[in-house]
């Protein structure tokens, strides 16, 4: 892979970044009312001294283009804002709440790949077998299930029948002093029924996708040659075909990645995970628009890295790509 | 089942042909009996149906199945379930069918203009797309209808707004592989005009899978409203079963039911739209069939 392609890309990611930037500048301004309102949010009933030094910090008395480049030079220094609900800068608000996130999507996305690509590997072997049903049938319903009702049925489930998972925050609070592997054991037990919940929808997708991504290669001539030189079938099956089933399901995991994060935020809400999404949720109560509009830059940012590793894992899994 | 012999072959439209095999098709036929029987009881609970769904009749926390007036029991402000049931159909089934609208009308028009003309159109409308996707769609969502005042429009607009890029995408690849073909070269040839021929030529031959998309886009709108009302962002003074559940939330460990039956109402309405989705999709392509 050379150096001018990932500078482009990297570049590339940069103007989308402006773009998003632009574009929360925009909403401000284009919501009913006057911006310094808008942004002092609605609860607490702002003073005209607040206001007025609102004005002041995002130039409001300037023309349109100073207040934009006020607004995009202020986000390129990491400054987005003060959150005047939660009384913190907006950049220290997320920081406090993207490690939370990221794990909780990481952890959804491979394990929604990982066992969504192996039931549809074992799908594969007998297009017209049970798992193959099972596959049609699960993706589907997966399809259908709202995610954040799935996440509530959990927490039924879990918390009268079957107690064996906590259903609601990250970390027990009898464990705030214990050292860091008993915490993060604790962690790792919160996070099996959002991580499930999250992972469910997109579990059922990779397994169709890679179910009919296998069944195509399966009729190659190349599997043929590897089962005639007596490879086992778990050889033939992921080492030999699911390699090159992989390209579509690479894509896909690609572009799932901002619906991942929108599915985070439900999930996080409903099992009171502290993350981006629930601070979204809180802040879009209280109408605190800094915040919200971190939260968008933030979370938009996370799908461009995304998608720039994801252009990334395409190279390497494709040699072919690699010279271009 | 067909009384022509091989000897005597008609011609047959592609829609009757797709139709022939929709027929066929068992779950998407459980799909339509399903979706029947929601839009029907949606239909009624809207229009003929008389009950509030905000009055509170009964003791909040009734189980379902104790008092016969109350068949699915009360909520936690012992409101009717059923009347929330009927009643909150309406909303969550108009916003997800105009959201589709507007995504297919805002997606087909962008994704049209950038295959049909290709070059710098394509460059730009393709960049803009790429741009919206960036964007995560519930939040995006989410900041548009708190900041313009959550209504059935403003929500209906706001999902639009934010999933047209893949109809955009599926609608070009259809543009660009139509656009080679002998046809829009002949129609060209007799001086067809550009809009005539994206219209009139190129559309109706790319629409069988635009159909498809368009039937998954409102199970997917559904879902999205659903979420939206669920977080408390839908219009306030319409009941929807996203609200029930969302209102309802707080509780759950003291009562299953009025949680449970809107999320199984979401469920099967979506689930039943994207059975028919499936089977127009296997209609259009008898290929797919075999998988």
């Amino acid at each position: 892979m050379n150096a001018t392609y990932l500078s482009k890309r990297l570049f590339y990611g940069l103007l989308l970044m402006l773009g998003v930037v632009v574009l929360n500048f925009l909403l401000i301004r284009l919501a009913p009312g006057d911006p310094a309102v808008v942004i002092a949010g609605e609860m607490g009933g702002a003073t005209e001294e607040m206001l007025e030094s609102i004005r002041e910090d995002y130039g409001l008395n300037k023309p349109v283009l100073t207040q934009l480049w006020i607004y995009v030079s202020s986000v390129a220094r990491f400054d987005l804002g003060e959150s005047f609900f939660f009384n913190q800068p907006v950049t220290h608000l997320i920081a406090q709440r993207i490690g939370p996130t990221i794990l909780l999507v990481i952890t959804a996305q491979i394990l929604s790949i990982v066992l969504g690509v192996f039931l549809g590997v074992i799908a594969a072997r007998k297009p017209n077998g049970v798992m193959s049903a099972f596959v049609a049938v699960f993706a589907t319903i997966g399809y259908a299930v709202p995610v954040f009702w799935t996440g509530i049925m959990l927490i039924i489930l879990f918390a009268s029948v079957l107690p064996i998972f906590p259903v609601e925050g990250m970390l027990s609070v009898k464990l705030r002093d214990a050292n860091i592997f008993v915490q993060a054991l604790d962690v790792a037990h919160h996070l099996v029924l959002p991580a499930f919940t999250l992972a469910i929808i997109y579990l059922a997708q990779y397994a169709r996708l890679s179910r009919a991504s296998m069944l195509e290669v399966l009729g190659s001539d190349y599997i043929r040659t590897a089962r005639a030189k007596g490879a086992s079938e778990g050889s033939v099956l992921f080492k030999h075909a699911l390699r090159n089933a992989a390209l579509p399901i690479l894509t896909v995991a690609g572009l799932q990645f901002g619906n991942l994060i929108s599915g985070a935020l439900l999930v996080e809400t409903v099992f009171n995970w502290p993350g981006m999404g629930r601070l979204a949720f809180d802040s879009i109560l209280r109408r605190d628009y800094p915040t919200i509009m971190g939260v968008l830059f933030f979370a938009s940012f996370m799908v461009v890295v995304a998608n720039i590793l994801t252009d990334l894992s395409y190279r390497l899994a494709d040699p072919r790509l690699r010279g271009r | 089942m067909s009384e022509t012999s091989q000897n005597e072959y008609k011609a047959e439209s592609p829609a009757l042909e797709a139709w022939r095999m929709f027929r066929r098709n068992i779950p998407a036929l459980v799909g339509v009996v399903m979706l029947t029987v929601i839009v029907g009881a949606t239909l009624w609970g809207t229009l003929v149906y008389t009950g509030d769904p905000f009055e509170i009749v009964w003791a909040p926390h009734e189980p379902p199945g104790v008092t016969p007036e109350f068949p699915l029991g009360t909520d936690y402000l012992g409101r009717n379930l059923v009347a929330g049931l009927l009643t909150g159909g309406g909303p969550t089934l108009a916003v997800g069918l105009a959201a589709a609208a507007i995504t297919m009308v805002i997606g087909i028009s962008l994704g049209a203009l950038a295959g049909y003309y290709g070059g710098w159109v394509d460059n730009l409308l393709m960049r803009v797309t790429e741009f919206f996707q960036v964007l995560p769609a519930l939040l995006f969502a989410m900041v548009l209808v708190t900041l313009f005042s959550p209504s059935l429009l403003t929500i209906a607009m706001a999902i639009g707004v934010v999933s047209w890029p893949q109809t955009a995408r599926l609608t070009r690849a259809e543009f660009l592989r139509i656009r080679e073909l002998e046809y829009v070269t002949a129609a060209r040839a007799i001086g067809a005009r550009n809009g005539r021929i994206i219209w009139k030529v190129i559309l109706p031959n790319a629409l069988p899978p635009l159909i498809v998309s368009a039937t998954l886009t409102i199970g997917v709108a559904i879902l999205f409203e659903a979420g939206l009302s669920f977080l408390g962002l839908g219009d306030p003074n319409v009941m929807s079963w996203g609200l029930m559940i969302g209102a309802n939330r707080e509780y759950i460990l003291d009562a299953w039911w009025p949680v449970t039956f809107p999320g199984l109402a979401i469920f099967f309405t979506v689930f039943a739209v994207s059975l028919i989705g499936d089977g127009l999709n296997d209609a259009f392509n008898p290929k797919l069939r075999e998988r």
